[in-house]
Formats: structure tokens, sequence, C-alpha cells
């Protein structure tokens, strides 16, 4: 098959694609036994008596500052972010630069500041690093890779293997704002009000979830490919499904309407300071009004359940239709109509 | 977003529904099903994505028609634009076109094989590229029907006042009208309702419809893409089909006036002529496309490049021709979501994002 001889841009989109180039050229060299088996975003290692959650991403933004964050901010996010929802507390992240030739030294002090201020604001230290200068053209600008550790939360025990009929599906807050804010600054699409990135840390979410304990059955962020994408995997062959009430998912209206113009399904757009949580039916409200004490989790809400629909994601739609929901394929194309 | 929410009403739906069941049993009771074709492909998706088929009794079928721009782009015509990519010409296009299928690759191959092709959002994006880059001679992939046909033309107008030489325009551009005539007179093609396209309507007018309305003596509603105005619509056609009816029904006419839009039209009649025009899986309808006026011929890069836009090898198990025209369902071709899924597609209905194979395989398998 021609089209399967090279990278395309969709191996990245974090849909099939991703998972398929992930699946069959990477986890098969370097599979693990036990849980770690398909290279999760956050591994669970045992030093001694204690656990950790070991965890890595690259950054590669363009344009490197956006409204509502910036490459460097997105770099402390992502990776503390992968730690949390693993039910760790992150602690340590490494900053490994990649920086072209002629990059204005004004903006890097910028996103270093910002670096700064994300990782203090999010408790993490940044305790090593690497700093290498590339030729114009052999990046673009700014690649940035940073990797974390944390410490795992005792009372949290989470997993897909957890999650039963009956169990609820909860947001933090708005989905898709992070992906609809670059697309808008990418293509400079003129609006009447800025969209703003979600970008932030998910860490406080996953310390006042961690109180119900055995409640909490399933974490994750959704970033590229969106909640479709995390839920839709989720449910693929396994005994379970998941229904989602449209009317109940929050979206921005800002940042749907732009969606909505270029034809893109919000559910596919990823968020980078939103987390989805799955958990027993008697803790989803107390969560819910936990995380809305907070200023990342005011919009939180029960979006939906898990149902005994065998590996079915489905979205109950707004005028009362019911849909099957997809994992999003390769790149978010704009439609041209 | 408040706009729209009111044509996505719960309460609104229900009722509508309600009056939906009630007017297909009296159908039923004549002893018919309601088969009726969304022309467009916008509708097909709107309809996969509330759910709307799931909605409707069981007598009541919706079937996809040939109105999505993308499915309709002969083979040949990728292969045109892969051929200009490998002279070094710079190709711009809309997102939707990267995965078709050529004869043997589609653009996102030769994208990343080091081909220049970028994906545009509008096509004046393309003439700034072209504007920027004096050094590169650019091609934009010109295919639609008559709501993007306007905008796509304005890269000839604006290139034109501004004397760019650099830019010129592979057409492959379709026209509705022509290709509901030719379904009508399909006789593998059962259908006794159409659901005519909203915003084509909008700039063709309710007027365009009138002669086929009258020849073929079938029920046509010009609809909306949003939820409330599509169930309208099929509200509308089982209204006609129990009471014997075949009329054109205007129920887009928050948008759709009688004459369209002067000035897209006028836009069309000053650059473009119809020509005959061959659809992908279908073949040649006649006049159902539009070229470049002969005094524009510098802008029309099948004759700047000397390339050819039709015919082409699609593959042949591909059933997207019989897709098209609704004489069967996408769930009914043997390729469906096993050889032909959205990532490696066999024909171009599963590759647009209005598709009718890729509403299928997204929101009802």
């Amino acid at each position: 098959m021609k089209s399967a001889e090279r990278i395309q841009l969709g191996h990245g989109g974090g849909g099939r694609l991703s998972r398929s180039l992930i699946n069959s050229e990477i986890v098969t060299r370097f599979a693990q036994k036990g849980p770690l088996a398909g290279l999760p975003d956050g591994a669970s290692l045992q030093i001694g008596n204690s656990e950790i959650v070991f965890s890595t991403d690259s950054f590669v933004v363009s344009p490197l500052e956006f409204p509502g964050g910036d490459i460097g901010k997105l770099a402390v996010h992502g990776t503390a972010n992968d730690i949390a929802v693993s039910g760790a507390t992150p602690l340590w992240i490494s900053l490994a630069l990649i920086i072209e030739e002629g990059l204005e030294l004004a903006l890097l002090r910028r996103i270093l500041d910002s670096i700064r201020l994300a990782s203090v604001e999010t408790g993490v230290q940044i305790v090593t690093g690497d700093t290498k200068v590339v030729a114009r053209g052999q990046c673009d600008r700014l690649f940035i890779n940073t990797a974390g550790i944390g410490r795992k939360i005792k009372s949290l025990n989470t997993g897909i293997h957890r999650i039963q009929q009956g169990d609820k599906v909860l947001t933090s807050g708005t989905l898709g704002d992070h992906g609809m804010a670059i697309m808008a600054a990418r293509e400079k699409l003129t609006l009447n009000e800025k969209l703003y990135s979600d970008t932030c840390s998910v860490h406080r979410l996953v310390a006042e979830a961690s109180q119900w304990g055995e409640g909490v059955k399933f974490m994750r962020d959704p970033t590229r490919g969106g909640i479709a994408s995390v839920l839709g995997e989720i449910v693929e062959d396994r005994s379970f499904g998941i229904v989602l009430n449209e009317d109940a998912v929050p979206y921005n209206p800002q940042a749907r309407a732009v969606a909505e113009v270029l034809g893109i399904d919000m559910m596919h757009v990823a968020c980078e300071g939103r987390m989805l949580l799955i958990c027993s039916p008697d803790s989803a409200e107390g969560i819910c009004s936990a995380w809305r004490t907070l200023p990342e989790g005011t919009g939180a809400a029960v979006i939906g359940e898990v149902t005994d629909d065998k590996g079915r994601l489905i979205l109950e739609t707004g005028i009362g239709g019911r849909r099957m929901v997809d994992i999003p394929q390769g790149e978010l194309l704009p439609r041209i109509c | 977003m408040k706009y729209v929410d009111g044509f996505r009403d719960t309460g609104a739906a229900a009722s509508i529904v309600r009056d939906i069941r009630h007017l297909a049993s009296e159908v039923e009771d004549k002893g018919i099903d309601a088969r009726i074709m969304e022309v467009c492909g916008s509708h097909t998706m709107s309809i996969g994505r509330y759910g709307i088929r799931q909605m409707l009794p069981g007598n009541v079928k919706l079937i996809s028609g040939p109105g999505c721009p993308v499915c309709v782009t002969d083979a040949a015509y990728i292969d045109a634009a892969l051929e200009l990519a490998g002279r070094g010409v710079h190709v711009a296009s809309f997102g939707d076109m990267l995965k078709v299928p050529g004869s043997s690759e589609t653009l996102a191959d030769a994208r990343s094989a080091g081909a220049g092709i970028h994906v545009c959002y509008s096509p004046l994006d393309a003439l700034g590229f072209a504007r920027e880059h004096p050094e590169k001679e650019v091609v934009f992939l010109g295919i639609g029907f008559e709501t993007t046909i306007p905008t796509v033309v304005s890269i000839v107008k604006r290139a034109g006042s501004e004397s760019l030489g650099n830019i010129s325009v592979l057409t492959a551009f379709k026209l509705v009208p022509p290709a509901l005539e030719a379904l009508a007179n399909d006789e593998n093609v059962a259908v006794n309702g159409f659901l005519l396209p909203a915003h084509v309507s909008a700039v063709i007018g309710s007027e365009a419809y009138e002669g086929f309305v009258t020849r073929h003596r079938i029920a046509s509603v010009i609809a909306g893409f949003e939820p409330l105005d599509i169930l309208l619509g099929v509200e509308c056609l089982l209204k006609q089909l129990a009471e014997n009816r075949s009329e054109l029904v205007n129920q887009y006419s928050r948008v759709v006036t009688k004459s369209g839009n002067r000035i897209a039209r006028s836009m069309i009649d000053e650059y473009l002529e119809v020509a005959d025009s061959s659809w992908r899986g279908i073949g040649i309808i006649p006049g159902s496309g539009l070229v470049l006026r002969e005094q524009f011929a510098e802008y029309d890069a099948a004759k700047r490049y000397q390339v050819s836009t039709v015919g082409g090898t699609p593959d042949r198990r591909c059933r997207c021709g019989d897709v098209l025209r609704g004489i069967i369902l996408p769930g009914e071709c043997p390729l469906m979501g096993k050889e032909c899924t959205p990532l490696f597609p066999v024909g171009p209905c599963m590759v647009s994002s209005e598709g009718s194979c890729a509403a299928h395989y997204r929101y009802s398998r």
C-alpha cells in the first residue's frame, strides 16, 4: 500500500493513524510485560518501596506564542499532566531545547520565563536539561522536550480494567479550546472575540479527585485527537461502551462557532488543561463539586455514562438522535464547503 | 451560535418527528416506501452527525446522492494534479482532496514524498501564496459546485486585475441541476423525493429547479443544513407523497430566494461556460460542468500545462458510482470498513468529510 511507505502528517494527528504507527512499529519493538505492555503515556515504576510515574512529551507547536499560552507553558503542563492523570503528583521535570539558528533572544527569554512560572504554579522543579542549536531550516524555530517524574498517590488505583457499567464520565471543563485557539492563530482567522488556549496544569484536579479513592476508575487528559480519541480507545474491544449526552458536553461557544465554520468536530479537538475522569456513580457529583471550587475546574460536568453496549461510543444528540462517535483518522482537515 | 441553536431545539425536533411518523404511516397505507435522496454532502453529514436516520420510521429511507464535489472528482483529475506537482508546480488545494485516490497515488502520498502541495482554507490563500512567491508557478485545484465556484473564480478575477502571471486553476466544476436530470432519467435510480441542496440553491435560486420538477413530477424540497431544516424537509416531502403531489417547495426561504445570488451568478457567467463533465463512478453527464472561457485560457491549468483531467483508472472494485446514485447504500458495499476505511480509502466517497461512505463509517456502523 503506497501511502503506508512514508510517514505522513496524519501519523502525528493523535487518531487512528498515530495509533497504528505506534502499535505496529514502536510497541512491538519495546513491548514490556504487565501494565506497561502498551507503553502508556505515564509509566508506573517501582523503586524499592516507592512507586513513581515517569513520562515524556515533545512540543513542536506553531505559532510558538498563542492566546492563552506558549510552547514553554505547554511543555511544562503537557508532561506534568501526563504524570498527574497517571495518578501521581508531578515533582521533577527535565527541559531539552532544540533551537533554530536565528531565533530572537527576546522570544526565547519570554518562553523561558513562562516555563519558570508554569513550573512554579505546577509545583515541579526543572532539575536537568539540554540545549542544542541547529542550522536554519533544520527545525521550526524552537522544539522542546520535557520528561518528568512524579510520586504515585497511594489512594488512587486507576486503569481501564476498573471501569464498570453504570460508571459516570466527567470533564473538568469546556473541551477543544486549545486546538481551536491554535487553529485560529495559525490561520490568522479574524474573530470578534479571541479564542484562548486552555493550557494549564491538572495536578490539583487530580489531588481533589484522589479523596474519592477507589471511586476514581480512570483519568486521562484529552490532548491530540480530543475526547473522541480518548473515549474511543477506552471502549475499543472492551465489554462495555460509553454513551455521551451532547447537551451536557461543555464547549466554549466561540470555539464551537469556529469549528462549525471549518467543519471540524469539536470532539476531535485537543485540550491541554482539561481532564476526563471515569468514576463510580456515587462519587460523580462530589468530584464535580470539588472541581468547581478550583479555577481550572469551574466548567466541570458529568457528560456520559458507561453502558453494556460493547465497544461502542455513542452520542445522544441534542435533537434526540443517536450516533456513533468515531476515533479521528489522521489530520484535521478543513472541509471545502 | 445562539442563532444556530434555535435550529437544533429538542422539543421542536420531537414535535416534527411526531408529524413525520403520522405522515409516514399514511404513506405506508398507500403501499409505498418514501425513498428520499439528499443530493448534497452537507446534508449527508448533518444527517449522520445528528443521528437523524435513527429518528425516522422504517419506511422513510434517506439515500445519499452525488453532491459531494470531492466524491465525484475523477481519478484522472488527481493524476493531473500529481503530474503538475511532479513537474515542480506548487499545488494548492482544499484539504479534502489530499486523500482522494488517483490511478495509483494520492496527493498526501506525494506531499510526504516532498512534493509542493499545500492545504488552503480559502482560494484566496493560494492567491496570497502566488503573490508572495513570484518565482513559483501555483495551481489551485478548483473543484466544487455552484456554492464554491464563485470564490474559486475570484482567483482569476484578482490575478487578472493584479497582473499575477504565476497562478492558474485546474477546474473540475460541477453543476447540480444537470446531475438531478441524469439521476431522474436513470432507471436504476429509485427515488420518489429529493431534498435539494441549501447553499447551492442560495446561489442558483429556487427557479433553477422549476423545469426539473415539472418535467419529472417528483416531490422536491430545498432544505437547510440544520437538523430541524432537514426534519422539516422530510416532513414536507412525506406530505406531498401522502397527498400525491409533486411540487417544488423552498423550506430554506430564510436564505434561498427565487433568483439566487445575482452577483455570484453573474460572476459565473462572466468567467465560465457550460461544458460536459465527467463524474467519478457515473460517467459523462452532458452540460454538467463549467470551464473557463477562452479569453481566460492563461488561467486554465489544463490548457496551460497540457494535462487531461478525464478518465483515469480508479480501483475497479470500488462501488462509489452505485453509492452516488443511491443504487446501493454505503453499508452494502463489500469493501466498507474492510479494505476501504478513511485511513486507506479505496474510493472518494470514503475520503471527503462529506462523503456518504465516510458518513456511514463514522456515524452508523
